[in-house]
């Protein structure tokens, strides 16, 4: 615990650099938001160290009234679920900037200024600890989303744009319903902690469920309400498509469990079965409709439809494995998805194209790009060793616990995975060379390189070293489970806590030797 | 008879707003043309006296004239509002009356003594004196709609305008006249007394209702009073357009309320049933029809008629429900009409000074392209765009917010997620003038695209509504807690 304003800081340090970006030149805008994302980034990390990886609770608290009536807080906090994401979030975004330098050519500061700002609401999102101050960051992201795909987006981006905009805002509107709902029946308070706390009666939880899940599901987004998906990630710029797929997707599933699993215990037991049925339909349809494309953007759209499919599918078999891997999967996804569209991006801005058909055989002319987009196609498909593998194994590893039939069924996608990723990467590296732009295909410049290294070392040093993360969710993790009070859920726990928990250890023994000793008290 | 002068003392600042409008059409012939914005500064210099005098009036109540006219915390909170959205459009009328060559001096006469309509409307305890306040307000306002005396549009919106505002007047005449037959008085404390002892079943009363809802209908601009509505807030030139967008409906709000609390507030049982029917029709109108609107004041006036929607749910839950959720659910609807002047007077105000080739541009087709030419005015216009459709962290959201949390506290969750759901939908015709100006490019010579016109009295207009919808989005406050004092209470 600190009295030092970590979370006030990192939050609101890119709102302001968004208001000098708007005053300045569009280089100095460039090298501007650069300089606050790696600062933001910097700024983040001591609390990798800082955190408390056997609290439970919210650490970094910070608390100050800011509607005096009704209640509304201003209080931030970070526990071991929100703390991944948040790292993630701010490690993503100088890339979001690189990536743009030189594909973003008009209104640059505005553009700058709209990726800082939504890099204020996403991590608002992730630390607010007041349901209201949470809606509010929540909402206040459309708009820069809606300006970045409309203004800086493909050719259908006017489209795009209002679909997203308009799917996820009549998502969330409900979920405002339910949050004054809340609100009265729950003591008359909006601290999220409080509420978690408190118990309702089984038919208000269950229209809170539907509420919470028209806001969540949209935006995870869970079959089927996934169709705004793959327009706004084709249609968006590259850094859009990175916060879209990285981090956007992510506060769906982090809704779930922050506010879902603890606040509607019973609702979520028994609406257990739709929500797995609804994930291993979204992994399979994703990974089929991922293999039907011949746009590489729609294709890993598509895979993010059947990943993300992975993270609501630990969520909802509720047990340890499944959400911590649940939460890995979140981060894993940010950084292999993420780095898939980092890497079309730059293809995109040397052929124009982001057909298959134009773009293929780049092992030749691009050998180093080939490497890192084989990694993270890799990576993509769960290939041991890479990070990918830890967040997809103990999901089904979960789900084996909670059935072994939709376990079958979801190690499915991962067999689909390896048929469209591979088959990607035979045409996109190995294929014969699109002659129309073999001539000019110049390989990673330095600018690019760095984008996508560290991306790569993360993809290995999760992979390789999973345990540090999963060892700082544990203990959140283990206090979510441990207030889901409904009866069946903890019957099946009891049932089923050993062998699953062997599992994890053996999983984490044999991937990183180095860390056995940190496994070996969980 | 000699008036008290405790009288005069007490209705002072609605004296100095008449005082100095007949100051000002007697200085109208006397100066020059080109002298004509002392008049504008003489006005704002009564609006500063009189907020300094009301504020002075807020806490404690009391009765003047008999108890005809009341000065109350209530009043007094419409009437700093009504204070400061008339210096705004006096400001903006500045800017907006050079650009249209209009020098007519006696246009800053007619403000007041709209203004000071409007003030009686909201300090009125007796029907008779709301009645004349609301005449007063509704007369200027028709020679104002008409001011462009060149132009056919704007003389059709002032006759639409008078032709029903009249006919309204008539039909609100007529529930006074039923009213004071049940009563035997037009006070407000008199008609609440005899309905307490006649009781509430009396056919007459229910007509008189009814009538009163019409006629209050018409200046809320609620449907189905609400056919003058597009028309008018189109032809009339912009300032007045959002003189009336605002001011004009802050005030009937402030009279409609009195009278249903403080007179009928016995029957809120019947009325709050009449206006759940008419704010659900108003919510579904006034939100689906400016979807298709081609001209940008037209879409505003479907859009304030929405709102009106929003604010009535308010009214809704108070009425259904006594105690301490109707003393919520009236501060809502004091805190979300406060919000809606700010929001709506900006983006008038720059609606009214977006021109090309001298004229003004009110074609939604005419922002295309506006965010790379004026790149201020289309991130200003974005902020009122975004607020009016209720996204945080803007005021839009905070008064929203506030209305649908005195719905679920009601218990009227049901109409919290209508209107939600047409708050949705609102989205989509606010965002696509954010898509017009952001996402399309312009067509045509440069010398035919529309470009603001600014002066520093525009700027400071478009300043002070920024200012009050990102502050008042950030830091609500101050103002909740003044709608909560001056909120009625239903006794």
């Amino acid at each position: 615990m600190t009295s030092f304003p970590w979370l006030s800081l990192i939050v609101f340090l890119p709102l302001a650099g968004a208001l000098l970006c708007l005053l300045v030149k569009a280089e100095a805008a460039r090298w501007l938001a650069l300089g606050v994302t790696v600062a933001d980034f910097v700024l983040s990390l001591p609390l990798w160290w800082l955190f408390d990886s056997s609290s439970a609770g919210m650490q970094f608290v910070e608390r100050a009234s800011w509607i005096s009536s009704p209640p509304v807080q201003y209080n931030l906090g970070l526990d071991g679920i929100s703390f991944p994401l948040v790292l993630m979030t701010t490690f993503l975004m100088p890339f979001c900037v690189t990536v743009s330098w030189t594909a973003i050519d008009k209104r640059v500061q505005l553009f700058m200024s709209m990726l800082l700002v939504m890099e204020t609401a996403m991590l608002g999102v992730f630390v607010a600890l007041d349901f209201v101050l949470f809606y509010v960051f929540w909402e206040a992201m459309l708009i820069p989303m809606y300006l970045l795909i409309g203004v800086w987006g493909g050719p259908n981006r006017l489209y795009a744009a209002i679909k997203f905009f308009l799917y996820t805002l009549a998502g969330s509107v409900l979920l405002l319903v339910a949050i004054l709902a809340l609100y009265f029946q729950g003591g008359h308070t909006f601290d999220i902690l409080a509420l978690s706390r408190g118990t309702y009666g089984a038919s208000l939880q269950m229209w809170l469920f539907l509420a919470f899940f028209a806001a969540f599901a949209v935006k995870v987004p869970m079959f089927p309400f996934h169709t705004w998906l793959p327009d706004a990630h084709v249609e968006a710029p590259t850094a859009g498509s990175v916060i879209l797929a990285s981090v956007l997707l992510k506060m769906g599933t982090y809704g779930f469990l922050r506010f879902t699993l603890p606040m509607l215990p019973d609702a979520t037991a028994s609406f257990t079965k739709p929500m797995i049925a609804l994930s291993i339909i979204a992994i399979i349809y994703g990974a089929y409709m991922a293999l039907a494309q011949t746009d590489i953007k729609k294709l890993i759209a598509y895979s993010s439809v059947s990943h993300m499919g992975f993270v609501t599918l630990g969520i909802f078999v509720l047990n340890i494995q499944g959400i911590e891997g649940a939460v890995m999967q979140m981060v894993n996804h940010g950084i292999t998805t993420g780095g898939l569209f980092l890497c079309v991006g730059i293809i995109y801005e040397r052929t124009h194209s982001r057909q298959i058909q134009d773009n293929t055989g780049l092992a030749g002319p691009m050998p180093r790009y080939a490497l890192f987009l084989m990694i993270f196609a890799l990576s993509s498909l769960g290939l041991p060793g890479t990070n990918s593998f830890v967040g997809e194994f103990l999901v089904l590893a979960g789900t084996f616990v909670w059935s072994q039939f939709a376990t079958a069924l979801a190690a499915l996608g991962v067999i689909l995975a390896a048929a469209y990723i591979l088959w990607l990467m035979q045409r996109v590296v190995f294929g014969t060379p699109a002659a129309a732009h073999r001539a000019h295909l110049l390989d990673l410049n330095a600018r690019e390189t760095a984008t996508l290294i560290p991306l790569i070392i993360l993809v290995f040093a999760l992979g390789i070293f999973p345990n540090p993360l999963l060892s700082r969710m544990h203990a959140s993790v283990t206090h979510l489970i441990g207030g889901l009070k409904g009866p069946a859920v903890a019957v099946e726990r009891q049932q089923t806590s050993v062998p699953a928990d062997q599992a994890t250890a053996t999983i984490s023994a044999a991937l990183s030797p180095s860390s056995s000793e940190q496994a070996a008290p969980r | 008879m000699t008036f008290p002068l405790q009288d005069l003392i007490t209705i002072l600042p609605e004296l100095i707003v008449i005082g100095m409008a007949c100051l000002i059409l007697a200085l109208d012939p006397i100066l020059e043309a080109s002298k004509k914005d002392v008049l504008a500064w003489l006005t704002l210099g009564a609006l500063a006296i009189c907020i300094g005098l009301t504020s002075s009036q807020m806490p404690g109540r009391v009765s003047a004239f008999s108890g005809m006219v009341v000065v109350d915390a209530y009043a007094a909170f419409w009437k700093l509002l009504l204070y400061i959205v008339t210096g705004l459009t006096v400001l903006l009328s500045l800017a907006y009356l050079k650009a249209e060559r209009l020098s007519i001096g006696e246009y800053y006469g007619f403000i007041l003594l709209a203004l000071a309509g409007m003030m009686v409307m909201v300090s009125g305890a007796d029907l008779l004196t709301i009645y004349l306040g609301t005449e007063l307000m509704s007369l200027s306002l028709y020679v104002m709609a008409g001011l462009k005396r060149t132009e056919a549009r704007s003389l059709e919106a002032s006759a639409k305008y008078f032709v029903l505002g009249a006919f309204s007047s008539g039909i609100l005449l007529y529930g006074i006249s039923l009213l004071f037959g049940l009563a035997g008085s037009t006070g407000l404390a008199a008609i609440a007394a005899a309905i307490a002892t006649h009781g509430t079943g009396d056919p007459l009363l229910s007509l008189a209702l009814v009538l009163l809802t019409v006629g209050f209908g018409f200046k809320l601009a609620v449907v189905p009073f609400h056919m003058w509505t597009p028309d008018v807030y189109q032809g009339a030139p912009t300032s007045v357009t959002a003189f009336m967008a605002v001011a004009s409906k802050a005030a009937s709000f402030g009279a409609f309320l009195r009278v249903f609390v403080e007179g009928l507030g016995a029957a809120s049982a019947d009325w709050s049933v009449l206006f759940t029917v008419i704010c659900l029709a108003t919510l579904a109108l006034g939100n689906l029809v400016a979807i298709v609107q081609t001209n940008i004041k037209r879409m505003l006036a479907y859009s304030s008629i929405a709102h009106a929607g929003y604010a009535l749910i308010g009214v809704v839950v108070a009425g259904g429900h006594r105690a301490e959720g109707a003393s919520t659910g009236f501060a809502s609807v004091l805190l979300y009409i406060a919000i809606y002047s700010f929001m709506t007077l900006g983006a008038f105000a720059l609606i009214g000074m977006l021109r090309k080739e001298g004229q003004e541009s009110d074609q939604i087709e005419d922002y295309a392209g506006l965010a790379k030419r004026e790149p201020l005015a289309a991130f200003f216009m974005l902020v009122f765009l975004v607020s009016l459709a209720g996204i945080p962290p803007t005021a839009g959201f905070i008064g929203k917010f506030y209305i649908f949390m005195a719905a679920v506290n009601g218990g009227m969750t049901w109409l919290a997620i209508v209107a939600v759901i047409f708050a949705a939908i609102s989205a989509f015709y606010y965002l696509r003038i954010v898509m017009v100006m952001y996402m399309r490019e312009a067509e045509g010579a440069i010398a035919t695209q529309s470009r603001l016109e600014t002066s520093p009295a525009l700027s400071l207009v478009l300043a002070c509504a920024l200012a009050g919808v990102v502050l008042l989005g950030l830091f609500p406050n101050g103002l909740w807690s003044l709608a909560s004092q001056a909120a009625p209470l239903l006794k």
